[in-house]
């Protein structure tokens, strides 16, 4: 199981697990239960440039459409095929297997969320 | 001021304690859905579906005028109506416009019970209330008296023939034809079982006083359970009738919306002398007209979403998903009335033009 207490989150709903100046990024479990059932996912190709605060993705379930907001600046350096090919794994695991991009950063990250303070926003 | 706090079922409880998310509908705290949308609209298809749709207005009619009134108040010719029978009508502005969509069920040779939509319930009363002049009839808001559940889905039959607490049934339900009701009851109170639904499926709504909601809930559910029969919430309501072509109040219909633009030209029965709207039901030459949508790959256009031909836009989606069923996007658009026919239409998802080819409505029909 992820430790979530170790992930950083974003007011978007994004998680980041970061090692070294690699970004692994998803979409939290509460983004995904808001959504529902998740039917297509559109993410950046590899090597595209990334913008802290823009919009990079889409996520759209049965009833709607989220975005997928990059929270560093940086090039994408993978993505997850996976769940292109299965969407439905944002919903079974959110944490795990429905990572969606990684984002190799420079600079400070701004405005990350430690569990409880995303814990605080969400509750 | 309206209060804007919205109002529960009489099963709001059950829901809650079942998981439900929840979603404020046409006034009311409505479940979307207790585990996945998908797989609730699935069971449905495949198997049955328990839906609380309490949150519906009722209205009665009684007095010697019933039918001579419905049929100066709504579109149809309600009048004809045997007892026993129910049919689609509409409540129609002066100007030919839809104030609301209704199933009116006769219940006796005086006496018509109506169903409106949850959001219109006001609009459609007093609409409704006003037309009772001149007319011996007593219309009656029972909406706060009873509780809506329907159970849809090709096993639907099965669980409800097999359900014990249902007694009384005054006709087989095995015979019980499309859009017709019997009497039955359930512990005691009188229960009303119409053979109607929202879902393209077999199916059936049953009506019970408020307080017997959440029983009549709970029993079926129990009785149902080994039959697949799963709670289901907004969600999958929404994509079922979509791909049964069914149109939505405030997507579909609405007070600028005249019936033949939406394909209800049916409904109206313009021989009759008088009815409200009578004369104004014929669109303009150039107003738009219902069609169904359907595209491939998996991004569905969405209501509100442009629809263009070359570019220029010549209509808008009204309601649009990824069809479960069908695994592919498919909507309701209103288009102007030259492309109604089109194969060269585009949708504008958020920037991006994906074609999409006019098709007969439904898009899904259940094969038995």
């Amino acid at each position: 199981m992820t430790d979530l207490n170790a992930l950083s989150y974003t007011e978007e709903h994004e998680w980041l697990s970061i090692e070294g100046d690699i970004a692994t990024i998803g979409i939290t479990d509460y983004a995904a239960d808001k959504l529902g059932d998740v039917v297509f996912v559109e993410l950046p190709q590899p090597g595209a440039s990334v913008t802290a605060g823009d919009v990079c993705g889409e996520i759209e379930s049965t009833k709607s459409v989220g975005e997928l907001y990059a929270p560093v600046t940086g090039e994408v350096v993978e993505i997850n095929d996976g769940v292109v090919d299965d969407p439905s794994l944002v919903n079974a695991e959110p944490f795990e297997g429905a990572w969606l991009i990684k984002v190799r950063f420079s600079g400070e990250i701004e405005g990350l969320l430690d569990r409880a303070a995303y814990e605080g926003i969400t509750a | 001021m309206p209060d804007s706090t919205p109002r529960e079922t009489p099963l709001a409880e059950l829901h809650a304690a079942l998981g439900a998310s929840f979603t404020d509908f046409g006034g009311w705290l409505m479940p979307v859905r207790y585990t996945s949308d998908l797989a609730e609209h699935h069971a449905v298809r495949r198997a049955a579906g328990l839906f609380d749709i309490s949150h519906m207005a009722e209205f009665t009619i009684d007095g010697v005028d019933a039918g001579a009134y419905l049929d100066y108040a709504l579109a149809g010719r309600l009048s004809a109506l045997a007892v026993g029978k129910a049919k689609y009508s509409l409540v129609l502005a002066e100007d030919g416009g839809i104030v609301d969509d209704v199933i009116v069920y006769r219940l006796s040779d005086t006496g018509f019970l109506i169903i409106a939509n949850a959001g219109n319930r006001a609009a459609a009363r007093e609409a409704l209330s006003e037309r009772t002049t001149g007319f011996d009839v007593v219309f009656a808001d029972v909406s706060d008296d009873y509780a809506l559940i329907a159970v849809q889905g090709p096993h639907a039959l099965g669980i409800l023939t097999a359900f014990e607490a249902l007694t009384g049934l005054g006709s087989d339900l095995a015979q019980l034809p499309y859009y017709a009701w019997t009497d039955a009851r359930f512990e005691g109170s009188p229960v009303l079982v119409a053979r109607t639904g929202y879902t393209g499926e077999d199916g059936f709504e049953l009506l019970v006083p408020s307080e017997q909601g959440a029983a009549l809930w709970q029993r079926l559910l129990a009785a149902g359970a080994p039959e697949g029969l799963v709670p289901c919430g907004l969600a999958s309501r929404d994509t079922l009738r979509l791909e049964a072509g069914m149109p939505l109040y405030g997507h579909e219909l609405s007070r600028e919306t005249k019936p033949a633009q939406a394909g209800l030209g049916r409904v109206v029965v313009d021989a009759k002398d008088a009815f409200v709207g009578k004369g104004a039901t014929t669109p303009g030459p150039d107003a738009r007209v219902l069609v169904g949508l359907v595209a491939e790959g998996r991004r569905a256009g969405r209501a509100g979403y442009a629809v263009c031909v070359d570019g220029e836009v010549v209509g808008e989606i009204t309601s649009g998903a990824l069809s479960p069923t069908l695994g592919h996007p498919v909507a309701m658009a209103y288009v102007d009335p030259a492309f109604a026919a089109s194969d060269n239409l585009t949708i504008d998802i958020r920037g991006t033009h994906v074609p999409a080819t006019v098709t007969t409505l439904p898009f899904y029909r259940r094969t038995s």
